[in-house]
């Protein structure tokens, strides 16, 4: 087991890669599985040093939920910047909030900032050194401490469930 | 025959979706006053349209083809991961170099270590002074200091 973690340090990493060259070549033939398969093998271990310790996902239902809800949101999102771009009398108000955070991964982390960015009117735009805390952006805020609270309860506690952290 | 009907209007449908929400976005860099707003129209405005015409894509060559093409996926999943991480760098860019943004702007403007956002190496070039609506992020952070 040890031995073969040796030269597959990420598992899922290595599956995902793979699923990804036969997509790309679109095939799949003996000779296009044996490249994907080298590839899969070779590039975590190349880039073994770049990576921090995955943590481990304990619940990958939740993931699911989780990307599901970022989907419809996303679609919500270009929805309501889209209205935002077409009614030119209705002044939208952007503002800087400090969104402190309570999830302590670092994987976490970039996963929030990218939801936070994919999601309705907001983008992340800061995060301060030692991880505390987050600087959003607000296309159009209507109450801060309300918006703070939302981006808590749909998008971090999911997170914070999945990562256990 | 009229499962190419129903494929071929839905295509066109999702293409001309497509088209229009990647026009809107492009139009909210016109619309929009300063760089952290411009920000929002391609981060999200785009993403939509990208992911219809990408779904139209997968339906015009699963049936034409007669074989499942999803490798449209791959797109979507690079656009997922590269899209927010570009608009991140480009708002950490902003901060740091200290950019206007309209008097409007609202909430807490927490003040921004060197560490934050990184020192500054070279002195930054001399800027004509900004017009009447605009302040800089620093002369706002001065002023709510009371200095």
């Amino acid at each position: 087991m040890t031995y073969i973690l040796r030269y597959l340090p990420a598992p899922m990493l290595s599956l995902i890669l793979l699923v990804t060259w036969l997509l790309m070549v679109r095939s799949t033939a003996f000779g296009q599985v044996l490249l994907g398969v080298v590839l899969a093998i070779g590039i975590p271990l190349l880039t073994r040093q770049f990576w921090l310790p995955f943590p481990r996902v304990k619940h990958p239902i939740k993931l699911l939920r989780f990307f599901l809800c970022v989907l419809g949101d996303i679609v919500v999102a270009n929805l309501h910047v889209s209205l935002l771009i077409l009614s030119p009398k209705r002044e939208p108000h952007p503002g800087f909030v400090e969104y402190p955070l309570q999830v302590k991964d670092r994987l976490a982390i970039t996963l929030l900032a990218n939801t936070i960015t994919m999601t309705p009117g907001t983008v992340s735009t800061n995060i301060r050194i030692d991880q505390t805390s987050l600087l959003i952006h607000v296309l159009d805020m209507e109450d801060e401490q309300q918006l703070i609270e939302e981006i808590h309860q749909r998008y971090e506690r999911p997170l914070k469930e999945i990562f256990e952290c | 025959m009229t499962l190419n009907l129903i494929a071929e209007a839905a295509v066109s449908l999702l293409l001309i979706l497509g088209g229009l929400f990647a026009f809107v976005g492009s139009l909210g860099m016109l619309q929009f006053k300063d760089f952290f707003m411009r920000l929002h129209s391609p981060t999200k405005g785009t993403t939509l349209g990208i992911g219809c015409v990408l779904i139209a894509s997968m339906i015009y060559f699963s049936v034409t083809q007669r074989e499942p093409h999803i490798q449209e996926l791959l797109i979507t999943l690079f656009l997922f991961i590269t899209a927010p991480v570009t608009g991140h760098m480009l708002a950490k860019t902003g901060l740091h170099m200290h950019l206007r943004f309209i008097t409007g702007t609202r909430g807490s403007l927490p003040e921004l270590m060197d560490e934050d956002v990184g020192q500054s190496r070279f002195a930054r070039p001399a800027r004509p002074k900004p017009p009447g609506g605009l302040k800089t992020r620093r002369e706002q952070l001065l002023k709510s200091r009371g200095r």
